[in-house]
Parts: structure tokens; sequence; C-alpha cells
């Protein structure tokens, strides 16, 4: 940072706040902050700043809202519903629309939000898994995040339940299914939630209540806390030229990083924005009010509760009577095994990961992700299979559009389901190890120039010429966990040690070995090894990485 | 040539390569795949008794499916007893003739001009029984409850046919059509036969009234303008996700590239 005097501005209200505060000191402590400087640090902003604009629009939306199942005759300026009989929920969302002045593009607006900020919820939680920044020291902060996530789903469900349109009323009816699926105590969670018959005039203003104070509350604390840990923590970053685990590098937060995530605000505003201005979402006069008679063709839900409608519509139709009770597996299991196994397999994962590696060192590193196969294999697996199941809750349209059979679709999704993470799996593993070939490449025997050479002998080479500081930095600035052993795990007779016996302890040890079992050493610079020119025949034949299927490279 | 040798170690080459080769895929795709829409009309014309004329119109163009009498083969259903409504439905949307029998017959441009499609639906209803085409005045939209209409669309039509009438998939590679061009006539028509996999809606169970009542709220709706913006089809929360993610996420991904991009380094001018 220059040394120079900060403009009279700033200086001037700084100096106002410091007379009454004491707060300069804090100030200048604070603004020297440094932030990482990559792109995909930001997308969690987006989410943030999705956030604050989700506030701000839904404040409005509650000045006109009246979240009432009482039923009103429509007289408003949509002509083609008048005179048809509504909720009050419904009737206030119409005229929110069409009578209050930039209602209906403050809807949107909301309803853009609310996408953009559970998609950009999913790929910053990406982000931080492929790259390891769930590590010590920051696995509370991940559970905070997964915690946000999964309620930020539901606040997502109960705003899009609200209007009681007919896709509303729809998404509330299979509300009702699931929670009736569930064994014993079904029908009583059913009857407390709703209080009455389906739909009944209860839970509209329940769920409004939730929606517009218990989860944005939650969330607001949530996000402040988030914000805050990560503040502490500071941010991790990219290994690279000059860096080191206990250093931060990248910009200060004044006044860079400040404008920076100020204009990124600005970006997001914008872009939902403009979405909401020309990109109809959630048109609730098309949709029509819901009545327990009607259905509509594309009932689908918002795009994160995708996965679960997909899991529904693939599910086969099992059920099973059992002392006279019916036990809805079809509905109870997609309802409930999909969401469960991504969100506790992801909150558990970093404590797997610590408790099968043996890894606590603390990790200020983001991993690249080839750096770490396995990782990033089960999360390319996640993915396969939270995609399938997202894509299979629109196979109607997709039949519809491609011209597909509607029930092939359905059997291609109950088939892919089960292949397609495996598949995921191992394709995903062969590209890491593939990555980390050619970054050992690239270390060893330089960048390819574009040089051709002729030898004596006639020979053609083309000329490598060694990468330069900072590609070498970055290459080489693979966490070097010492192939994470586990301590003891087996004394010089080859008896394994008390941890690694019992089912638990084979559990830890096969993990442990998935975990990091072919590593391709990238340490072998520098080693006196020639970096330009021609390499002989011996040295081409002892890498490892063409021939030993990504077996570790030999050290030359 | 030197021009591509420097292009192609460009960053973007690779990408340039795939779209161009994308491209050229597509058209050549386009160009060979049959124009099911494009059927070359049969050049009947000539005038005589309608019946007569729509015979021979039928032993021209249909006997081959539906038999020498409308009496039906293997490959196609009898007609006897169909009705007028029932020709005029499927002739005058292109169904029929044919070209291919799929899962279902697509709409196409019709091969008979009105005329023909008259003459043919007259020699069919000669044959006996059937519902006729339904007056100008009974499929008047003008004359139509759209609300009333839309009531009776959601809750008998929207469950294929979309909340908008957009169209939806059915089972067996069967598909409810849009119902962008229908004309009021062919609803009515397609209401009182059911055509395909479409079940009839007799003027008990859906009275005259009513239909015309759903023919109001259909031309409506596809005339109405989205007050939104684009209407992403009116297909509902799936093409809002695919323009969120796309969209949305893209442009908030390109500005944060954009935002985080290193200056690139300035060659040394004097030193």
């Amino acid at each position: 940072m220059s040394t120079t005097t900060p403009p009279k501005a700033i200086d001037g209200a700084i100096g106002y706040a410091d007379e009454r505060f004491a707060i300069a000191g804090f100030l200048r402590a604070k603004s020297k902050k440094v932030f990482g400087d990559h792109w995909s640090f930001m997308l969690g902003e987006i989410a943030l700043y999705s956030f604050v604009i989700l506030l701000l629009s839904g404040v409005f939306l509650t000045l006109w809202f009246k979240p009432s199942m009482s039923e009103v005759v429509y007289h408003g300026s949509y002509t083609k519903l008048n005179g048809v009989s509504v909720s009050e929920a419904y009737d206030s969302t119409l005229r929110i629309s069409f009578d209050v002045r930039g209602g209906l593009l403050m809807r949107q607006i909301h309803h853009w939000a609310a996408v953009l900020f559970l998609a950009s919820t999913m790929v910053h939680l990406l982000r931080i898994f492929f790259t390891g920044a769930y590590r010590k020291p920051r696995e509370i902060n991940w559970l905070i995040g997964i915690v946000m996530f999964t309620i930020a789903i539901l606040e997502g469900l109960f705003g899009y339940s609200l209007p009681d349109d007919l896709l509303s009323g729809t998404g509330l009816r299979i509300t009702q299914g699931v929670l009736q699926s569930i064994p014993l105590v079904g029908t009583y969670l059913f009857y407390f939630a709703f209080g009455d018959a389906f739909p009944g005039h209860d839970f509209i203003p329940r769920l409004y209540t939730i929606h517009v104070l218990l989860i944005p509350g939650l969330l607001l604390a949530l996000v402040v806390a988030h914000l805050m840990i990560m503040w502490f923590q500071s941010h991790t970053q990219f290994p690279g030229k000059g860096r080191s685990n206990n250093t931060v590098t990248g910009k200060a937060f004044f006044p860079v990083f400040l404008i920076k995530t100020n204009a990124f605000m600005l970006f997001t505003f914008a872009v939902i924005a403009g979405l909401a201005t020309f990109a109809q979402i959630n048109p609730i006069w098309l949709f029509g009010p819901y009545t327990p008679d009607s259905i509509t063709a594309g009932s689908q839900p918002d795009f994160y509760m995708g996965f679960l409608e997909g899991a529904l519509r693939i599910m086969p139709n099992w059920e099973t009577n059992l002392w006279g009770h019916t036990v809805s597996w079809n509905v109870m299991i997609p309802a409930l095994v999909p969401l469960g196994l991504i969100m506790t397999g992801a909150a558990v994962w970093p404590f797997i990961e610590q408790w099968a590696t043996g890894d606590r060192k603390i990790h200020n590193f983001a991993d690249r992700p080839r750096n770490a196969p396995f990782r990033t294999a089960v999360g390319m697996t996640t993915v396969a299979f939270y995609g399938l199941l997202w894509l299979a809750g629109g196979n109607d349209i997709i039949a519809d559009k491609f011209h597909v059979s509607l029930y092939a679709t359905t059997w291609f999704f109950r088939f892919t389901i089960v292949i397609g993470p495996v598949i995921a799996f191992f394709v995903t593993k062969r590209i890491c190890l593939g990555l980390q070939g050619k970054d050992a490449d690239v270390l060893h025997h330089g960048v390819e120039s574009g040089k051709i050479m002729r030898l004596p002998n006639g020979e053609f080479i083309e000329v490598h010429e060694p990468a330069s500081e900072e590609e070498a930095a970055v290459l080489q600035g693979k966490d070097l966990l010492p192939a994470p052993e586990l301590e003891e795990a087996e004394d010089e007779n080859g008896v394994p040690a008390p941890s690694a016996r019992g089912p638990l302890g084979k559990v830890r040890k096969n993990l442990n070995r998935a975990f990091a079992p072919d590593e391709v050493s990238v340490d072998g610079h520098g080693e006196g090894h020639h970096e330009t020119g021609p390499h002989d025949d011996e040295q081409l034949a002892s890498d490892g990485v063409e021939t030993g299927g990504g077996k570790a490279i030999s050290r030359h | 040539m030197k021009w591509i040798t420097a292009w192609r170690r460009r960053p973007w080459a690779g990408y340039a390569v795939v779209l161009a080769a994308l491209a050229i895929i597509g058209v050549a795709y386009a160009g060979v795949s049959p124009r099911t829409d494009q059927a070359q009309a049969s050049d009947a014309a000539a005038s005589q008794q309608d019946v007569a004329k729509g015979k021979a119109l039928f032993n021209q163009a249909c006997s081959s499916c539906h038999g020498a009498n409308a009496e039906g083969t293997k490959n196609a259903p009898s007609l006897l007893g169909v009705g007028a409504a029932s020709v005029d439905f499927q002739v005058s949307t292109g169904r029929m003739p044919a070209m291919n029998l799929g899962a279902q017959v697509p709409r196409k441009k019709p091969i008979f001009n009105e005329e023909q499609t008259r003459q043919l639906a007259a020699y069919i209803a000669s044959l006996g029984g059937g519902p006729g085409v339904p007056s100008k005045d009974q499929v008047n939209p003008d004359t139509g409850d759209a609300a009333m209409g839309g009531k009776l669309f959601r809750a008998n039509c929207a469950q294929c046919h979309n909340f908008a009438g957009s169209g939806g998939a059915l089972t067996g590679g069967k598909y409810a059509p849009p119902l962008d061009k229908a004309t009021p006539r062919q609803i009515y028509e397609a209401m009182i036969t059911g055509p395909q996999a479409m079940p009839v809606f007799n003027d008990t169970t859906v009275t005259p009234e009513q239909k015309r009542a759903i023919i109001a709220y259909v031309t409506q709706t596809r005339a109405e303008p989205n007050p939104g913006g684009s209407g992403l089809g009116r297909v509902g929360p799936v093409a809002e996700g695919l323009v969120g993610w796309l969209v949305g996420i893209g442009l908030m991904v390109v500005a944060a590239v954009w935002l985080t991009a290193k200056k690139p380094k300035k060659k040394q001018q004097n030193d």
C-alpha cells in the first residue's frame, strides 16, 4: 500500500469517527486485511448479495401480500380471471403483479434473486469442496454453510408455496404426501403442520411467518457468523510463487477488495434486475388458482427442489402393508434418501477425511482439484447423482421438447442413477491423475516451445523450455502430504495396530488408501535434470505416466 | 495460410473449431433430415357433387391405409361412423393423410384445401353417423366466458396440454400438442372427436357453452402478451431454472473472472 496520506474526504470521515469511537486503529488494522484474488473466490459473494436483494424485495412484497386462505372473488386488472373464486393469498399476489406500481418487477426480482441465491450457494459449495477449503480450521464454517444451504432450500419451497397458485398447491400436495409417508408419526405430523384437511386455512399463514421471519432471521445470523469466521480465519489461497501456508497473498481489503466487491455487488443487482426485466418468472396468472381437482403438465418445483422431484418421478411404486398400515416407500425413499445422503454426506465429509487420512494439520492452501483425485472423484460422483435426479425432475419437458418417449426417460434415469455416478467416479479420477501426470511432465521436461531442432544424426526433436517460475510454483504447490499414512498401521512384524483392526479399522484403512495411493510426485524438479533440449530414450521409458497407468513417476 | 498457423495456437482456437464443427453438422443435418411439413399437395381438382368428389379424393389419398370403403386395415382404423368433424380436424390440421406412422401423427401443413376437406368430410359423413362440423357460432371465442374456460381448462385440459396450452409429454412417445396453431373450430372438433391420445369430451361432460368458454380461454391466453418479459416458452420452472443457471450464474462468473483478471504484462519498451 502507498504511504501517502489518504484523501481528505476519507481522512475527515475517519477522523470524525475516531474522535468519537477511537476507531482509527481498528480500521487501520482491518483495512489491511488481505483477500485472495481468484474468480472462484467470489462465487459466495453472489449468494451474499442475492440474499440482500431477497431481504429488500421481500420487505416490499410483505406490504401487499395477504397470507390468508379465505375465499374471495377476484375482480382486478387481469380480466381473464374475473369472477373466479380464489384465496386471498392468490388475490393479493395478482394485485401485486397487476395493480401495484412496480409490483410485478419486484416479484420477479425476488424470485430471480432466490434462483440466483440457491444456484450461487451450490457453485460456492462445490468450489469449497473441490479445493478442500473445508479442511481444518474451516470445518465449522463448512457446517454452517451446509445448514444455510438446507434451510435456504426450505425457504425457497415455502416462498414458492405462498401465492396459492396451481403450482404452489401441487407442491404443497406433495409436501403433504411426504409428511404422511413418514411411518408412525406421518398423519400426526401432517395435522400438526396443516391443522386441518388439505389444504386447510392454517398452513399458508404458518408458512408465511416462517418464510418472512424465522428462516430469514436464522439465515441472517448464520451469514454473519459465516463471514466473521471467514474474516477471522482468512481466506484460503491457491498455491503460487512466494505463497506459504502461513501467509495470505492478495489484495488489501481497503481499497482494492472493497471496490471489487462493491462492483461485484452492483453486477449481482444488475444481473437480477436484468433477468427480472426481460424474463418472466412464476406467472401465477397463467397457472391459475389452486384447486385440488386441477393439475398441469409441467408441474415442477423451482430448480433447487428439482432433484427431489426427479427422485419421486423415477421411484418404482413400492408399498408394503404391515398390520393394516401402509408404508409408502414410493414417497418416503425419494423424499428423504437423496436429500439425506447429500446433506449428511456433505456435513460429515471433512471429519471422514480427517479420520481416514489422519491429517490434522492446518490447511490454508486450497488444493487444486486434480491434486486430490479421490476427493474430486467423490465430489463428481455426488454431482452426477444430484444432476441425474435433477434432470429426471424435468423428464416430461425433456420428453416433450426432444421428442423422446416419457417412459424411456424414466427408465434411462432409473439405470443411470446407479451407473452414472460410478462412471463419474472413475472418469474423474483418471482425468485428475492424467492432469497430475501432465503437471509432472511440465515440471520435468518443460513446455513445448514450438522450436524444432535437427540433431546431427538427422533426428528431429522439439525443444522444451522450462516452465516459468510462476507456473512451476503453482504446479509444485501440491500439498505434499507425506502420503498421509495412519500412524503405526502395522508394526514391524506386519501385525495391524489395534486401531486398524475390526470392521471400522478396515474401513479406515481402505479409505486411507483411497485418499492417497496414486499420487504423482512433482518434487523431482531441479535435480540436475536437463530442462531443455532432447532427453534420451531411457529417460522417456522411465517416465511412468504413460505406461504405468498413473502410478507414481519415478524421480530422475 | 499464415494466419491459420498464427491463430491455431490461440487459447480460443480449440473452442472455435468445436463450435464451427457443431455448426456444420447442424446445418448438414437440417439439410438432410426429411421435412415433414413440406409435403407436396396432390393435384386433385375439379368439382362435382361433394360426396362423389370426396370419394375420389379418398380413393387417391386415404384408401391405401383406411381401405377402399373406409372399413379400415391393420394399419389404420375404420372411418365408418367417425363423422365429418373428425375428418375436418384430421385433414385441416394436416395430420391426415399421414406421412409415416409413429407413436403419434404430427400436425403439418394441410395437403387438401378447404373445399377438398369439406368434400372428404361429406363422403365420410355419408357412410353414416358421427358428429358434424361445428357451426361458426358454436366456436366463436368472442361469445365465450374466458374465466369459466380457464377453470374448465385447468380441470380438464392442463394436465396434458400444460397451463398455457404449451403442450406436454404423454406415455409411449405420444404427446399433447401445443395449442398455439389450433383454430377455434379445430379445438372444438378435437373435444368432440378425441383424436389420437385425447379423450372425447362429449356435450354432456362439457356442454357446448363450456366448450366455447374453453376456446375463448385458449385463444385469449395464446394472444396475451407476457407482462413479465420473455415467456420462456411458458413451460414453468424448468425453463426458469435453465435461464437462472445459464444466464444468471453465467453472467456472474464472467463478471467475477473479469474483476479478478490480472492485467496482461506489458512488454518492456525501453530499457
